[in-house]
């Protein structure tokens, strides 16, 4: 068990070590620097070249690298362009809005795609699975932000049930969650019917196993069966699947917050970009992808809590 | 007592069982053999009432009297288990992998009975002391992945009796397993048949294996039994022509054949010299194992030589090292005086002097190439001759296939039929050894023995040089003319075959010998030699 | 089963009609606007209406499924094109540090969702169509890598394999004669799956900005612009997203036809 977590650490290690010196060297593509961008156009070539060397622009890219990661992992991604304020206090501030959202999205697909799996399976070839996998390809098709735009117009404007879009904060709890229930939805709802459909098959592929012919031998019901043994190795695929998706539900809800206008991550990043604001971007993007990172290594551990296999190893 | 009575299964519109009576009592076992596809395994799923949700089933299945087909589901999961228990063919596979040995055991009392989860695991521990699982070696706490597959076919019995039922069923419970394991599994079964008053349905292929253990038998033909009787009465007296012929197909030796000048007579160098070979693994923690440890041996230009020994001996290792796979770590292998190394180092030339054939049927072929390119492929080392069309009808012909079969898929063929294909593909370039690696293992005993008839008149008109690697000492017999016994990754045993299996001399070797399960020799009678037929 | 894939080929071929038309005929030009007619509700002349600047939005959503198409194929082909062979080195060395050198390669892609990297190319380069294509193809990259190597696997430790080595084979030309042919329905249900991904994904990117540019139509970019209208006139937000809905659940049941046609090992799968 010990080595097995030394070597999922060591291997989370170096995926942000390489995550982190792709999109800082990415950035560093850009035509133009970060000094000649703050003081525009008609800067004085001498003011540009002192404020390349205050901001260490004009060191060797390794060593700029270095220095900023040294930086990150001192809470401090430097100084928005825009703003002028420090990227990490406002980061902090999206995320409080864009990870609930994105953990409200996952819970909601886990808690509506296990029952619609599990009931799947066990009518497995008869009317019920057939229509429940009817609707869940159609719900896989919904793109979730055309999705939240019906939603917003059924709730919304319609019945007047739900706020439109907007995010009070959460001085006010209540609220703010009801401002984050119609975007949840609209990003859980694809990802529940995918999540459904890979528990539906996972269960009927263990279904066929030689242990649940074992457990039926025994005298279990074909519900206990599936409940008590096909369930739980059914789980290895499920939480691969889970950990991809909570990937795609912190993307997803990028673009989600742009129909609700909800102040997450997303909406900051689609601001720096359209200001050209670089390092904001740089830091989100690092943000979100060390987020990815870090959920597939909890994945692993998830496994090894399943398997008794994987400890051993 | 359980009594099946003019038990049907149909499936669509094949009938898979039909007139199927047996009567299975308290403290006796009941053989039911037959070849694959005779309905064996399909009569064990019915008396349990686990067919297939389309399947049929009409007659009776008389438990004390209580017909077990008209039970509701709810009802019949309560005789599962607790008064007809079963235990299947894959033990590697028939556990809950994710779950402990101790609750997979005391899952069936607690089911059966509202018991707590401490009264349940002490009533487990019991049970796995009984099947030879015993405190401290083998705690409840373990995991199926941590045992072998003899363990764990312990484990599966333990579960299957846990609630002392008045019936067990075991479907093909020993094919799985090496020839020692088997017979220490069956030693178990027996014991517990006597102990616990527990009737016993053993299904098996293995008439040998009937025939040490079971009181009564069953012979089972597409779906009927065709005759049944006390065992030693049926199998002395073969009435029905099918037993005869099963019972001729087991016991079956292909006619001895002098293919070269005989052992040690041949002037030539050997064909295949093997000194002091080496393949070691590397093990996770700086660990290493030596699957092949210093073997050193000789295979004569037309020579006929087994290589046995139990799962793990290192057999396969040493077979794929032989067919130049992967690579030595130590010592040497010599075909025809020159050196075989892994990969695309070796070469092309010497590569064909030197073909193989697997023991799966279903695996050994491409199932998307027609039998023509499937049988070509070994070309590949020789350049394909301008009479390749004509190669490959010989070598069609020469397996009892026909020239036609060369343009169809591998699927349109039974497992008999690709074990033949197997060998023209290794025949087509004419090589001077063939490795038979487990090649009849997978066969049914009549197929087998055709099988056989056929590679000892190959290579009688070949001159052909083989290694054939097998567990099972009774089939190397027929078609070795020397024995090689392995151990450990050693070569504890080198003799002619029939001296080796009569007079064995290393302890592996006893051991073998000794748990190959034997039709006594008192039973065979007049018919003994007869030659298979159908 | 049957039905589901008929159902499916057709809708998907509709769209690939309606793209193929759109480059020789659309009913109404969309370049010119049209002020006094925005916003209709369908009509015989407009069958689904017009959007703001009085365009005939069936026109618009012919042009729009070839933008939608064309992305979707290219980055297929871009995932393909390079996780296949990939995949199917990583199984040719299994165990090696060729095959850990890729598989962790593709965990490290798979960090970067396709809409990250678009992010991250549109700060650099600014935003355009191709954007979509590069993100979207190099995200199809471990996709298809992984289905390759997951495939080729188990084939690697089949007797023909071996019958193969033994007949002097080396591992490029197995993994071309033996495992490619051997995992090509695999491949081809995949490849479904990832166009109607690919589809949904492009919409999103236009949808936010990131893919397609005006003028060029495209199904999500007319999303994004009917967000405001939607209370107005609800057809300029509902046409657009039923044609992706539609298209994409016409690939997703035709992957899924293909599947059961193809494979039967694989019916009880997905």
């Amino acid at each position: 068990m010990l080595g097995y977590l030394l070597r999922r650490m060591i291997s989370l290690g170096l995926s942000l070590l390489v995550a982190s010196a792709l999109i800082f060297s990415v950035v560093e593509l850009v035509p133009g620097d970060p000094a000649s961008f703050m003081l525009g156009t008609g800067a004085q070539p001498e003011t540009l070249a002192a404020l390349r060397s205050q901001m260490g622009l004009d060191q060797p890219l390794p060593l700029r690298y270095a220095r900023w990661l040294a930086a990150i992992l001192q809470g401090d991604f430097g100084q928005s362009f825009t703003y002028k304020t420090p990227i990490a206090g406002m980061i902090a501030e999206r995320m409080t809005v864009s990870l609930p959202l994105a953990v409200m999205a996952l819970l909601l697909a886990a808690v509506i795609a296990f029952p619609v799996g599990l009931f799947a399976a066990a009518r497995r070839g008869r009317i019920g699975d057939a229509a429940v996998m009817g609707g869940t390809q159609l719900g896989i098709a919904l793109p979730n932000f055309w999705f939240a735009m019906l939603l917003v117009l059924l709730f919304s404007v319609r019945l007047r049930l739900l706020p439109a879009g907007g995010f009070p904060g959460w001085g006010q709890p209540v609220a703010a969650l009801t401002a984050l229930l119609l975007p949840a939805v609209a990003l859980a709802l694809p990802q529940a019917a995918i999540l459904a459909r890979v528990l539906r098959s996972a269960l009927i592929e263990t279904q066929g196993q030689d242990y649940i012919r074992t457990a039926r031998a025994k005298g279990l019901s074909a519900a206990q069966t599936l409940r008590r043994h096909a369930l739980r190795n059914a789980m290895v695929p499920v939480l691969t699947i889970m950990g991809m998706q909570f990937s795609f539900l912190l993307a997803g809800a990028i673009i989600i917050e742009n129909v609700f206008y909800l102040p997450g991550l997303g909406r900051l990043i689609f601001q720096a970009i359209s200001q050209r604001d670089l390092i904001v971007v740089q830091s989100a993007v690092l943000v979100l992808v060390a987020a990815v990172i870090a959920v597939t290594f909890l994945v692993d551990l998830a496994y090894a809590a399943v398997d008794p296999r994987l400890r051993r190893r | 007592m359980i009594e099946t009575r003019d038990l049907a299964v149909t499936i669509g519109a094949s009938r898979l069982l039909d007139h199927v009576d047996l009567r299975l009592a308290q403290g006796r076992i009941t053989g039911l053999v037959g070849e694959s596809g005779s309905g064996k395994s399909m009569t064990a799923l019915a008396i349990m009432g686990l067919l297939p949700p389309h399947a049929r089933v009409s007659g009776q299945v008389l438990l004390d009297g209580l017909n077990l087909l008209a039970l509701p589901e709810r009802a019949m999961c309560a005789v599962r288990g607790r008064r007809i228990g079963m235990i299947f063919q894959e033990p590697m596979t028939a556990l809950n992998p994710l779950m402990r040995i101790g609750d997979q055991v005391a899952e069936v009392l607690r089911i059966h009975h509202r018991m707590d989860r401490q009264a349940a695991l002490a009533r487990a521990r019991e049970r796995l002391d009984r099947v030879g699982l015993a405190e401290p070696r083998f705690p409840l706490t373990l995991y199926p992945h941590e045992l072998s597959g003899g363990q764990r076919q312990r484990v599966a019995i333990a579960l299957a009796i846990a609630e002392r039922p008045e019936l067990l069923i075991a479907d093909e419970p020993t094919t799985a397993l090496d020839v020692t394991t088997q017979a220490q599994i069956l030693t178990l079964l027996r014991g517990l048949v006597r102990d616990e008053e527990m009737g016993l349905l053993l299904i098996t292929h293995d008439l040998a294996v009937v025939a040490g253990l079971a009181d009564d038998v069953a012979v089972m033909r597409s779906g009927e039994i065709v005759e049944a009787g006390p065992t030693e009465a049926l199998f002395r007296r073969r009435g029905h022509p099918y037993t005869r012929q099963l019972f001729a197909a087991s016991r079956h030796v292909p006619a001895r054949i002098a293919a070269g000048p005989g052992p040690g007579l041949d002037s030539r160098p050997p064909l295949l010299r093997i000194e002091d070979a080496a393949r070691v693994f590397r093990l996770p923690g700086g660990r290493s194992l030596r699957a092949v440890d210093g073997v050193s041996l000789t295979i004569a230009h037309g020579e006929s030589v087994g290589l046995v020994g139990e799962s793990g001996c290192g057999k396969s290792t040493l077979t794929r090292a032989i067919l130049g796979l992967d690579p030595l770590q130590a010592g040497s292998i010599r075909l025809n005086g020159m050196q075989v190394s892994a990969g695309n180092r070796m070469p092309h030339a010497l590569r064909a002097q030197m073909q193989v054939v697997f023991q799966d049927p279903f695996g050994s072929f491409d199932p998307r190439w027609r039998v023509a390119r499937l049988l070509c492929e070994p070309f590949h080392l020789t350049g394909r001759p301008p009479d390749w069309r004509a190669r490959l009808d010989a070598a069609l012909s020469e397996v009892g296939l026909s020239p036609e079969d060369a343009g169809k898929y591998i699927h349109e063929f039974s497992g008999g039929q690709r074990q033949r294909l197997a060998i023209a593909r290794a025949l087509i370039i004419r090589p001077a050894l063939i490795v038979l690696d487990e090649a009849v293992s997978a066969l049914d005993v009549r197929v087998r023995a055709q099988v056989l008839d056929l590679l000892v008149r190959l290579r009688r008109d070949h001159g052909l040089a083989y290694l054939f690697i097998s567990h099972d000492l009774s089939v190397v017999r027929g078609i070795a003319d020397r024995v090689l016994v392995m151990e450990r990754g050693r070569i504890v045993e080198d003799g002619p075959a029939a001296q080796v299996i009569d007079a064995p001399q290393a302890e592996a070797t006893r051991r073998l010998v000794a748990a190959m399960p034997r039709i006594p020799e008192g039973w065979i009678g007049p018919e003994q030699g007869e030659a298979a037929s159908g | 089963m049957r039905a589901g894939m008929i159902l499916g080929a057709g809708l998907a071929g509709l769209a690939l009609l309606a793209a193929a038309l759109s480059l020789v005929w659309t009913p109404h030009d969309i370049t010119q606007m049209a002020i006094a007619q925005r916003l209709q509700p369908p009509s015989a002349v407009h069958p689904f209406g017009t959007d703001q600047f009085g365009r005939d939005i069936l026109s618009m959503a012919m042009l729009g499924a070839r933008v939608s198409i064309a992305v979707a194929l290219v980055a297929v082909g871009i995932g393909m094109g390079a996780g296949v062979p990939l995949g199917l080195i990583a199984a040719a060395h299994r165990g090696g540090w060729i095959d850990e050198l890729v598989m962790r390669g593709n965990d490290l892609v798979f960090a970067f969702p396709s809409l990250v990297i678009a992010i991250l190319i549109t700060a650099v380069f600014g935003p355009s169509a191709i954007n979509a294509i590069i993100a979207i193809g190099i995200f199809n990259i471990p996709v298809f890598a992984r289905v390759t190597r997951g495939g080729a696997l188990p084939i690697w430790t089949l007797d023909y394999v071996r019958a193969a080595e033994v007949a002097g084979k080396g591992r490029a030309l197995i993994s071309l004669q033996h495992i490619l042919p051997n995992i090509a329905n695999l491949l081809i249900v995949q490849g479904t799956i990832q166009f109607s991904l690919g589809i949904l994904a492009e919409a999103g990117l236009s949808y936010v900005g990131l893919g397609a540019q005006p003028p060029t139509p495209s199904w999500g970019r007319m999303l994004a612009e009917a967000q405001t209208l939607v209370t107005l006139a609800p057809h300029v937000a509902i046409i657009p997203g039923l044609c992706i809905v539609l298209t994409v659940l016409g690939l997703n049941l035709l992957g899924d036809g293909l599947r059961d046609a193809l494979d039967p090992r694989l019916k009880t799968l997905r």
